[in-house]
């Protein structure tokens, strides 16, 4: 896997539970290293032991682990740069959502070997859409949750939430906006450009 | 077409477009254009007058821009911030009007922070945003990168270190030692080198045992960089040799005074594990000077000449090199130095 997918990880988890639990998870895992390398790619393996390990570790079911990690991915100042470039996917969560579609592309052309699986928005009536993952990295649709969770308060909307596991891998999420301007939201600035 | 109904079109198509009467007066602006100079409304005013044109540059008025139409046009504005712009010129078709089309070119990522543009500012295909997330992008991408190379070459500095490090002792090793001296023999200040060896440390190592001698090793070791300077070099070179270098010193005075020093405090005794090792030291000196340009390796050899002297006047000893030294060395050639470190004798005269 990615290893900026892996340090991601290791950043969400040395932040929120500290580096010392981060060291012993590595070694539950039966990792030779406790620092993963943004821009090496590891072996798929490693990286599932790892987040069963996090989720013996923390005693949590694993699907809620990942929903925090998609919320980190948004929410933490350390991977400001993330939420900056999902931002720049529309003006709106709405048109954020249809960005979803070229999520996949946006990533390969920020890192060319940055594989993620297919995304799919649906919109069924006005408020409510559908969001297929695809298959391809297990867990992704739990993080995509938090994901979509912490970026509705990014735009300030007000979404509700539920992910249901459909057969062969692929998950598909419901996405009911309740309030598309429920509060001030973060503001995003162009040419801010995250450090 | 009403002009009116016109600049409804163009409003959403193109943004920064101005519309041009027959004199070169803006007859209407797009709302990003206008918003590049908010204190200035453009309409009324002098297209030329509020840009220079800088290619093509003979462009000075209305017929010239209109004569403009099949090349691409650069320009910019005269006030500050001077942003440089692209654009196109079409004559308006039954009229000697015309409508130029702006944009950033490469300039658009400057452009977005002075003017505090959003996504609301550039026209639903243009491809800005797009651009400006690849930018944001690539340098979080090369940020990583390079962050990474950062680490490698720590990790890389680490074991160069390592490598030009004698582990036992932490002084520098035989091969950091040719690094340097082929370093400062090719640069030539003058420095001094001193060849020495230990004597009597076969006998601890033999009687008391490894950790004796390795305990020896290191003591002898601390002394050495104790008694030089931040910018000289002590390297291990050998079982119990060592090389020093000191920069910049050719005084034999106070070559001789850092000597005897050494020898002396090597000659203290050191308690290891209840007993005490007891050891000296042999020297030889050779300076290396300006008029007296040496190769490392003839450095290396007069310096060993001399340290040969020193044990043969026996032990404990510090010689300078000179000339006359070699002939001794000759004439002893068939007496093996293994010979002289099995000697008796602990304290001879000093040379110097």
């Amino acid at each position: 896997m990615h290893g900026l997918i892996n340090r991601a990880i290791q950043a969400f988890f040395i932040t929120t539970y500290g580096a010392e639990r981060w060291v012993r998870v590595t070694e539950a895992a039966d990792l030779a290293f406790s620092d993963f390398e943004a821009m090496l790619i590891y072996d798929t393996d490693d990286s599932a032991r790892l987040l069963d390990a996090m989720a013996v570790e923390l005693d949590r079911p694993l699907a809620e682990v990942l929903e925090d990690i998609g919320t980190f991915l948004v929410s933490n100042p350390q991977v400001e740069s993330l939420r900056r470039l999902l931002r720049f996917g529309g003006v709106t969560y709405v048109e954020f959502l249809h960005s979803l579609d070229d999520l996949p592309d946006r990533a390969r052309l920020a890192v060319s070997d940055l594989e993620l699986p297919r995304l799919e928005l649906r919109e069924h009536t006005k408020g409510l859409f559908s969001l297929v993952c695809h298959p391809g990295l297990p867990g992704f649709g739990s993080v995509m949750v938090g994901l979509l969770r912490a970026m509705a308060d990014d735009y300030g909307a007000l979404v509700m939430l539920d992910r249901k596991s459909g057969g062969d891998g692929q998950d598909v999420i419901w996405i009911s906006l309740v309030e598309s301007t429920f509060a001030e939201g973060r503001s995003f600035d162009l040419g801010a450009r995250a450090g | 077409m009403e002009r009116d109904e016109l600049t409804g079109i163009l409003q959403v198509l193109c943004p920064m477009h101005v519309m041009l009467d027959g004199s070169g007066h803006i007859r209407a602006v797009g709302s990003t254009l206008q918003k590049l100079r908010p204190e200035t409304p453009m309409v009324g005013a002098r297209f030329l007058e509020l840009f220079e044109m800088t290619r093509p540059r003979s462009v000075t008025d209305m017929a010239g821009l209109r004569a403009a139409s099949q090349t691409r046009l650069r320009l910019q504005f005269r006030d500050n911030p001077r942003t440089t712009l692209k654009g196109v010129v079409v004559p308006l078709p039954g009229s000697d009007g015309a409508i130029v089309n702006l944009s950033f070119g490469i300039s658009v990522l400057d452009a977005v922070r002075d003017y505090a543009l959003t996504s609301a500012d550039f026209s639903a295909t243009d491809l800005t945003i797009e651009l400006l997330y690849l930018v944001e992008a690539k340098s979080a991408a090369m940020e990583a990168s390079r962050q990474l190379n950062l680490r490698l070459q720590g990790a890389k500095i680490a074991a160069e270190e390592q490598a030009y490090t004698d582990t036992l002792t932490g002084l520098k090793n035989r091969r950091a030692m040719d690094h340097i001296l082929d370093r400062l023999t090719a640069a030539d200040p003058p420095f001094a080198l001193m060849h020495l060896d230990l004597d009597f440390f076969k006998a601890v190592n033999d009687s008391m045992g490894h950790a004796a001698g390795d305990h020896v090793l290191q003591q002898a070791a601390r002394i050495m960089v104790e008694e030089t300077r931040q910018q000289d070099m002590v390297a291990r070179v050998g079982g119990d040799e060592f090389v020093l270098v000191l920069m910049g010193l050719s005084d034999g005075r106070k070559l001789a005074r850092i000597a005897h020093r050494l020898i002396e405090r090597l000659e203290e005794p050191m308690p290891f594990d209840g007993q005490t090792c007891r050891i000296s030291a042999s020297i030889g000196t050779v300076i290396s000077s300006a008029h007296d340009r040496c190769s490392a390796g003839d450095l290396l050899h007069k310096a060993d000449v001399a340290l040969y002297a020193s044990k043969r006047a026996g032990r404990g000893c510090h010689t300078f090199y000179s000339p006359d030294l070699g002939d001794m060395v000759e004439d002893a050639t068939s007496e093996s130095r293994a010979d002289i470190d099995e000697g008796r004798t602990l304290y001879g005269g000093t040379a110097a």
